[in-house]
């Protein structure tokens, strides 16, 4: 029966632009939600989905600020057991540092209460976008790391995992225990119920707080590259905008008379 | 010296693998170096007289019996040992998936930082680097450290321009010593494409939103793409409800699309959407919010209900054929 461990990281919910703060530091998050990658939310889906068909036993790890403890509380009320959250009080921890305080996170957790048979990061962080958080923890624990995956069968010892690949599929074959980093797409994941929601706030969430560091990769400022230009040309309203269209389509080559 | 890794699969070049040999040019040229790209694998030799067109003059071959198939820790375990022995000051592989992950994998072993999908590079000391962050809705000015300085470079964002008239490159062989371990992680078996036009290669692009309201209001935009050649995606919401699977997803965690035209139907324009069809070279939107996102955003667009200027517009272009 698997020991299966999820990581997910606490994102602002971004609406249809992006506001900095003054310093360029960071988002401007005062009228903004937060949530986790599209990609974690499947990672905690399929953590479930695995136990529900094998057994075992699941816990959710966090490292962010005090209030990430929502995105652990949303994780548990999915149907995760248990939750570990690595509070800091600085943002935005770098790739490295950041992989250093779950790997030490982990150890001390495996030392606790055994190991941990599957490992399942996110592809890359919705914010950060390192692509190297889930690679790093697997070499330092000497476990091997499958990227991307769409799929995961498990059979006793043995995980096949599968990615999509020029439009077809490449299948991986790896004994566990193994760390995989996950995409959208691997599963629906479902909604929580009520139910999950108040057996939740029952929970316990276990907490350490790591020492922050400076990462070798290291944040200068942010910058908004998307201008909004605002000179889009309409076509018309409705129906009548037809013709208006076609029009447009043949000038820019998409249809020919 | 730099070392520039380049992608490919059994002797096959992505779409995207050259993508890095312009920055890697352009920074040799900053730092007064040379660079040499490494390819990996015997099959691989099959693509060395395509890199003498992209200005490449050196060429390490990593030659292993057992590199016949993409095993990603053998990748970087061959980077690794190819670094000790020609001591780069930089190494650059294009952000792909399997570029991403080798570079990271090069960093863990090197006890490296890794700048993924970088868009500018300026070398010193510590490397000034700029990054693509959230998808493509950031960047971030980041400060690059390590021996050397381990970077992928983001794709879609620089050519892979062609230099006519230069020579063959000069190949040397290098042979990496592997164990079992580096084969742990490996490509057991593949199965091939479906067939079609994916959404990434697809020259014209119709997508669906909440908007669409339903999974057979596709039908509509099947219409829509078929008639113009094109192929159908859509917005997370619209995966999310299982109105279509996940393959069609446009946006920051599904597919980036880069067609001549771009039909966003019913899409209110998301951030998160948007970063994967900005690379459109034309985009109109069909929106019946005259102030939603993707109407500003946009180059065209059509205020009104999607199910009645639709059929209208495929009504339009049936009278021309
Ligand atoms: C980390 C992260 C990653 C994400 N990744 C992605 C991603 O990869 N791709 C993605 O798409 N989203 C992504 N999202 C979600 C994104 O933020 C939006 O929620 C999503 O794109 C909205 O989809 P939509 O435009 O279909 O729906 P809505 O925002 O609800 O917009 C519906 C639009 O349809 C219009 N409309 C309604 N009825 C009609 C009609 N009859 N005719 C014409 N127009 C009509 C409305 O005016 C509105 O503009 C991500 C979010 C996060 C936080
Ligand atoms: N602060 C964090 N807390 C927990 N998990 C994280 C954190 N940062 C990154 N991760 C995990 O590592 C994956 C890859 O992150 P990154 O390397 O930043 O792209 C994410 O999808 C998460 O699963």
């Amino acid at each position: 029966m698997p020991n299966i461990l999820v990581c997910v990281k606490r994102v602002p919910a971004t609406g249809a632009r992006i506001v900095l703060t003054e310093d360029e530091q960071a988002i401007n998050t005062r009228y903004l939600g937060f949530t986790v990658s599209p990609h974690e939310e499947c990672a905690v889906e399929e953590a479930i989905r695995q136990i529900e068909k094998h057994g075992g036993q699941s816990t959710v790890l966090t490292l962010g600020p005090e209030e990430a403890a929502e995105q652990l509380r949303d994780a548990l009320a999915m149907g995760i057991d248990e939750a570990v959250l690595l509070q800091t009080d600085v943002d935005d921890w770098g790739p490295m540092v950041t992989a250093e305080a779950i790997i030490r996170a982990i150890q001390s957790r495996q030392q606790e209460k055994g190991a941990f048979d599957v490992l399942l990061f996110g592809n890359e962080s919705a914010d950060n976008g390192g692509y190297q958080v889930g690679i790093r923890v697997a070499h330092a624990l000497d476990l091997p790391c499958i990227t991307g995956i769409k799929g995961l069968e498990i059979q006793g010892n043995t995980a096949v995992a599968r990615r999509e690949a020029a439009g077809g599929w490449e299948i991986f074959e790896v004994s566990l225990p193994a760390v995989f980093t996950v995409k959208e797409g691997i599963n629906l994941p479902r909604y929580p119920s009520f139910k999950g929601k108040m057996s939740a706030k029952k929970k316990p969430i276990a907490q350490q707080n790591p020492v922050w560091k400076q990462d070798r990769l290291q944040k200068i400022r942010l910058e908004s590259p998307i201008v909004e230009t605002e000179s889009a040309v309409i076509l018309g309203k409705g129906p009548e905008a037809a013709p208006h269209v076609v029009q447009m389509l043949k000038e820019i080559g998409i249809v020919v008379s | 010296m730099n070392l520039v890794l380049i992608e490919h699969d059994q002797g096959k070049l992505s779409k995207t693998a050259m993508e890095v040999l312009i920055p890697a040019r352009d920074l040799a040229k900053k730092t007064n170096t040379r660079f040499a790209a490494v390819l990996i694998g015997d099959n691989a030799l099959s693509v060395v007289d395509t890199l003498q067109y992209y200005g490449v003059k050196k060429v390490y071959h990593v030659k292993h019996g057992r590199l016949d198939d993409y095993a990603p820790d053998a990748w970087a375990e061959s980077v690794v040992q190819l670094i000790q022995k020609a001591n780069p000051q930089t190494v650059l592989a294009v952000g792909s998936d399997r570029g991403n992950e080798v570079m990271a994998r090069v960093a863990a072993k090197t006890n490296n930082p890794m700048a993924a999908n970088c868009i500018a590079i300026e070398p010193g000391e510590k490397y000034r680097v700029t990054r693509v962050r959230w998808g493509g809705s950031l960047f971030e000015e980041a400060w690059l450290d390590g021996i050397p300085k381990l970077l992928t470079v983001a794709t879609l964002t620089f050519e892979s321009a062609e230099i006519p008239g230069s020579e063959k490159p000069e190949t040397e062989e290098f042979v990496p010593e592997l164990s079992d371990k580096d084969f742990r992680v490996r490509v057991t078996r593949r199965i091939p494409p479906e067939g079609g036009v994916s959404l990434s290669d697809a020259r014209v692009v119709v997508g669906g939103g909440r908007g669409v309201g339903s999974k057979e209001g596709f039908a509509l935009l099947e219409e829509l793409a078929e008639l113009l050649g094109g192929t159908v995606g859509g917005s997370r919401v619209v995966t999310n409800l299982g109105w279509r699977s996940h393959a069609d997803q446009i946006g920051q965690t599904g597919t980036r699309i880069s067609p001549d035209l771009y039909i966003a139907c019913g899409i209110s324009g998301a951030i998160q959407h948007w970063v994967g069809c900005m690379g459109s070279k034309t985009i109109l939107a069909i929106n019946s919010d005259p102030e939603a996102p993707i109407v500003t955003k946009a180059d065209y667009a059509v205020i009104g209900d999607l199910h009645e200027v639709i059929p209208a517009l495929c009504a339009e272009i049936k009278k021309m054929k």
